[in-house]
């Protein structure tokens, strides 16, 4: 969250392309699908390399810091000695590192991610079964607040310094400021608590205590409990959102072009719709992209508030155990996907943005 | 000259609002383009030419209060309802902006750029707006193949060329060129400027070109004005305002060129001392007199206005003023 | 200057540049004024570090211990007890106040922590370029992409539950953010020392036999620092949100009272339920407070320091 906000606020139009200069005549060759191939291999490579570093890293951390892992599982149960050696085959320890990473990779190449002590099944079986959850309030609360978002940003930076303006902006950055589980915890008291607030939505979970029958009843049921911890993450996404955009529209109107098009006689709306925005849009999109890894974080304190049965409070769970297999599962996953994240939204720029094509 | 011209200015008197106070760019300016003919504007940079450019589109800031009258073919600019404003914009004036580099919409094919002024003030299909695009291309001496490109494959004197057959789209009667030709190198600065002079002959069109380079002046426009702190300071035909300049300014501005292969040039005193007035911080008077080689007594408060100083030349210097008085 | 100064007197370089420095300082500060925002922050980051620093006078620690608490569990806000009492009838006003302290300590020093490696980072990869840069952007880029909480919380078990590292969860806390956080300074701080070296005066440095240490600190660094100032209080900002959500969901210290434990505490204690709202929306509003200020002054800063900026 650090990095994200330092990242907002210093020129978010100026994104970290210090090559910006300008562009020497190329020579108009028929090179154009070969130079995109060549920028997608290489994006697609650095993920992989990405991927793998963060095999590695994920490898390491377990292994290598100081402590006996065996001892660390064994902590919480009272083992013989014979049991912790036990334990230690059967985890591989016993032999040398190189050996351990062989079987480690080979072991990710089937899917296994190992044992979850704390819940007794394989790990990836476990996140399987928690994986759902988080991915519909993700996804919901993430399309919602980029619709608004940019919606807001744009009517924002377009009529800057409006009522509309001032009022959103300043709202944004509130939201902004304050922590997504906090965000989380006022909206439970105000519109689920019984004590101080209205008592119209249930206070957590994703069904009710005795869920109703029916496909249709079934998703009413969840969606009536999706409400409350959507709201808050669409808020939360929401601020940043619109804040990215409006920031970038702003750097784009103040752009020459839009001059010639107003002189060519184009309406005021056509030139922010036609000229102004589509332009702003591409730094804004790559930056939602590359703020998956903000998306997730939020996500996972939301889930804990409002007790939504997703891979957040299953981390919770995780490690206050600790289950180290889990917790290191469950990382994987989310740094692998928001790795993915990434590289769609880097080739995602190269579809849209002519420029970068060609580099 | 004809009793309509193309473009008449009077009295125009553009005044920014900012939070430090007014700022007078331009302090009533006259001028007049006919059919088939190109007027220069010249002067240092900050002087207010490009400002005269962008009102005569109203393309100005809201911070902006405009005075006087534009009259685009007889009709005041400064009075039309917007949606007049806006059919008049490209189809009656066009204008190529200075810096091609930024005036083109990165992320667009130049095609459909030039094509979209064809399409908003004429009712043809895209079809036809693209083989008229094709057509300008040609004029412009690119192949119509390139309207598929992006600015970014076209160099510099190309993508100047681009912003000629965009201004061309819709067969204005005025074209205004503010500094058409600063970033380009010297060579293709003479091939762009020797398209805007043919095009100007075949088309008829009525030209403004600004520019601080004299030498571009001299060799594209029929007649000269020479700006300083916003208003002109001189006026005449080219040829005659550089040749035989009236105004102490002129002159200091013409003999500030150097001439390739005048080995005494480095060695004789030329340019002027000190920089241009801030436009809030105007000498009395004759804003030039505190920088002016042959300042008289009288200067600091004399009211300066353009006096002829010639066959269709005029000054807005009291020894112009003088002289004259002397002579008669 | 002195007033007895003659002109033959040469003045050191070094007192030429301090009052360089001053007369730039004024003027920025005057440039600073004029953003409301900015001057509101400033006044609130005031008040919060008045009450960081006089918190020890303030709080009696025996209100704050759960065996010597005095007042009764869950007390609404009186007369007596501004902001009424938690589960084990401490004050909320005296946590709160601890909690300052705590959470703006542990925000500042992740914050030194990702300067410090950032701003070296960045100022190694700009000056010396080729695979020095390569590697030390990539490396940063990689940790960039990485999602933080996920990260963060794997770091800060590992460190937890390791056998002969025993560090305190504040500053397990402070370190992990610290090194989370810094690849977004070393972007900057590369880019600016980019535009920095093509300046004559490190040219001119270099033709004088400047050797690297010294182009870099004495040339690059005092450059490049008026950014580092306006990123550094953006990064408190991060910093302090990031503290606040990891002693959340309990890797905090539960000796120490942030405000990030006093929302766990608020949390867990089922507040929620009781609609014990004194507990768990003070603490929420102090973070909000706080980095709103940080927000506005860095962003005043940034104003400041690249006029294009201003009027947004």
């Amino acid at each position: 969250m650090a990095t994200q906000l330092g990242q907002v606020s210093s020129g978010v139009g100026s994104a970290p392309d210090e090559t910006a200069g300008p562009t020497l005549p190329t020579p108009v060759k028929k090179r154009f699908t070969g130079g995109a191939t060549t920028v997608i291999v290489r994006r697609v490579l650095g993920a992989i390399v990405s991927l793998f570093a963060v095999l590695v890293f994920n490898f390491f951390l377990f292994r290598v810091l100081p402590g006996d892992p065996a001892r660390k599982l064994a902590r919480n149960r009272h083992l013989s000695a014979e049991q912790v050696m036990e334990l230690r085959r059967s985890m591989g320890l016993d032999q040398p590192l190189g050996q351990q990473f062989l079987t480690y990779l080979q072991g990710l190449a089937h899917g296994d991610l190992g044992q979850s002590f704390s819940k007794h099944m394989p790990v990836s079986e476990y996140i399987g079964d928690r994986i759902w959850p988080t991915v519909l309030l993700v996804g919901v609360s993430t399309i919602l607040s980029i619709v608004f978002g940019i919606w807001i940003g744009i009517k924002g930076a377009w009529q800057r310094g409006s009522a509309f303006d001032r009022v959103s902006n300043a709202t944004s950055l509130t939201l902004y400021s304050m922590p997504e589980f906090w965000l989380g915890i006022v909206l439970l008291m105000l519109l689920a608590g019984n004590q101080v607030g209205l008592g119209l939505f249930p206070t957590g979970g994703m069904h009710s205590v005795t869920p109703p029958e029916g496909v249709l009843a079934n998703a009413l049921d969840v969606a009536y409990h999706l409400f409350l911890p959507c709201l808050t993450l669409t808020l939360a996404y929401l601020a940043e959102f619109s804040l990215v955009m409006r920031s970038s529209l702003l750097d784009e109107m103040g752009q020459d072009y839009l001059t010639t098009a107003r002189a060519k006689g184009l309406r005021d709306l056509k030139v922010r719709r036609r000229h102004a925005v589509p332009n702003a849009l591409l730094p804004t999109t790559t930056l939602i992209f590359l703020h998956f890894g903000f998306i997730i974080s939020g996500a996972l304190t939301v889930e804990i508030v409002y007790s939504w049965p997703g891979l957040g409070t299953a981390s919770l769970e995780a490690l206050q155990f600790p289950d180290f297999n889990l917790l290191q599962g469950i990382f994987l996953l989310f740094a692998a996907s928001t790795i993915i994240f990434n590289l769609v939204g880097d080739l995602l720029l190269g579809l849209f943005d002519p420029r970068v094509r060609e580099a | 000259m004809s009793a309509i011209s193309l473009l008449e200015i009077k009295d125009l008197t553009v005044t920014y609002s900012s939070s430090d106070g007014d700022i007078p760019a331009v302090r009533g300016v006259d001028l007049r383009v006919d059919p088939g003919q190109t007027l220069g504007v010249a002067g240092e940079s900050g002087c207010g030419k490009s400002t005269i450019v962008a009102s005569v589109l109203r393309l100005l800031p809201k911070s902006a209060t405009v005075t006087g009258q534009i009259l685009l073919d007889g009709e005041n600019v400064l009075e039309m309802g917007w949606g007049r404003l806006r059919a008049a914009r490209w189809a009656e004036a066009s204008i190529i902006f200075q810096g091609a580099m930024h005036s083109l919409n990165p992320v667009q094919r130049v095609g459909n750029q030039i094509a979209e002024p064809i399409l908003v003030h004429e009712q043809t299909s895209e079809q036809e707006a693209n083989a008229r695009v094709g057509e300008l291309l040609e004029q412009v001496g690119l192949p119509a193949s390139r309207a598929q490109n992006y600015p970014h494959q076209f160099s510099g004197g190309q993508k100047q060329r681009l912003m000629i057959a965009m201004a061309l789209a819709c067969r204005p009667k005025v074209i205004l060129a503010d500094e058409p030709t600063t970033a380009l190198d010297v060579m293709v600065q003479a091939q762009v400027l020797g398209l805007m002079s043919e095009l100007v002959r075949e088309l008829g069109v009525g030209l403004i070109l600004i520019s601080h380079d004299l030498s571009v002046l001299s060799r594209t426009c029929q007649r000269v004005a020479v700006m300083y702190a916003g208003k002109f300071v001189e006026q005449g035909p080219s040829d005659q305002v550089f040749g035989s300049p009236s105004h102490p300014y002129t002159e200091a501005l013409a003999g500030a060129f150097p001439t390739i292969g005048d080995r005494a040039f480095r060695y004789a005193p030329r340019g002027l001392a000190g920089d241009p007035p801030h436009p809030q911080d105007l000498p009395t008077g004759c804003p030039f007199h505190p920088r002016c080689p042959v300042a008289q007594p009288e200067c600091p408060t004399a009211v300066v206005e353009l006096w002829p100083s010639g066959p269709g030349q005029s000054a807005a210097c009291v020894l112009v003023r003088d002289r004259d008085r002397v002579s008669r | 200057m002195t007033a007895d100064a003659t002109p033959a007197v040469r003045r050191s370089a070094r007192s030429i540049v301090w009052t360089r420095r001053r007369r730039a300082f004024a003027r920025n500060w005057k440039e600073y004024r004029r953003n409301r925002e900015g001057l509101i922050g400033l006044v609130m980051l005031a008040f919060f570090a008045f009450l960081a620093l006089a918190g020890p006078w303030l709080v009696d620690p025996e209100t704050t211990a759960v065996i010597t608490a005095p007042g009764r569990p869950f007390e609404p806000p009186s007369s007596q007890f501004w902001l009424g009492t938690d589960e084990f009838g401490r004050p909320i006003l005296a946590l709160l106040i601890e909690g300052a302290r705590v959470s703006l300590m542990v925000g500042l020093i992740a914050t030194v922590f990702s300067i410090v490696i950032g701003t070296v980072v960045g100022i190694m990869a700009g000056h010396f370029g080729g695979w020095t840069d390569t590697v030390l952007m990539r490396v940063s880029d990689w940790l960039l992409v990485l999602p933080f909480l996920p990260l963060a919380i794997v770091l800060l078990v590992i460190l937890q539950s390791s056998s002969w590292l025993q560090i305190s969860p504040v500053t397990a806390i402070a370190i992990v953010v610290g090194i989370t956080s810094w690849p977004a300074t070393a972007r900057l701080i590369r880019s600016q020392t980019l535009a920095v070296k093509s300046r004559p005066y490190l040219e001119r440095a270099r033709a004088l036999g400047a050797g690297h240490w010294h182009q870099m600190s004495r040339h690059i660094l005092p450059n490049v620092m008026p950014l580092v100032l306006a990123n550094t209080t953006l990064t408190v900002a991060g910093a302090v949100l990031a503290e606040t959500t990891l002693s959340f969901i309990g890797l905090g210290d539960p000796l120490r009272h942030s405000w990030g434990t006093t929302l766990d505490g608020a949390f867990g204690s089922g507040a929620i339920s009781i609609g014990a709202w004194w507990y768990l929306i003070p603490p929420g509003v102090a973070i909000v407070l706080v980095v709103l200020a940080f927000t506005w002054v860095g962003h005043a800063l940034e104003t400041v320091l690249n006029p294009r900026l201003q009027g947004r």
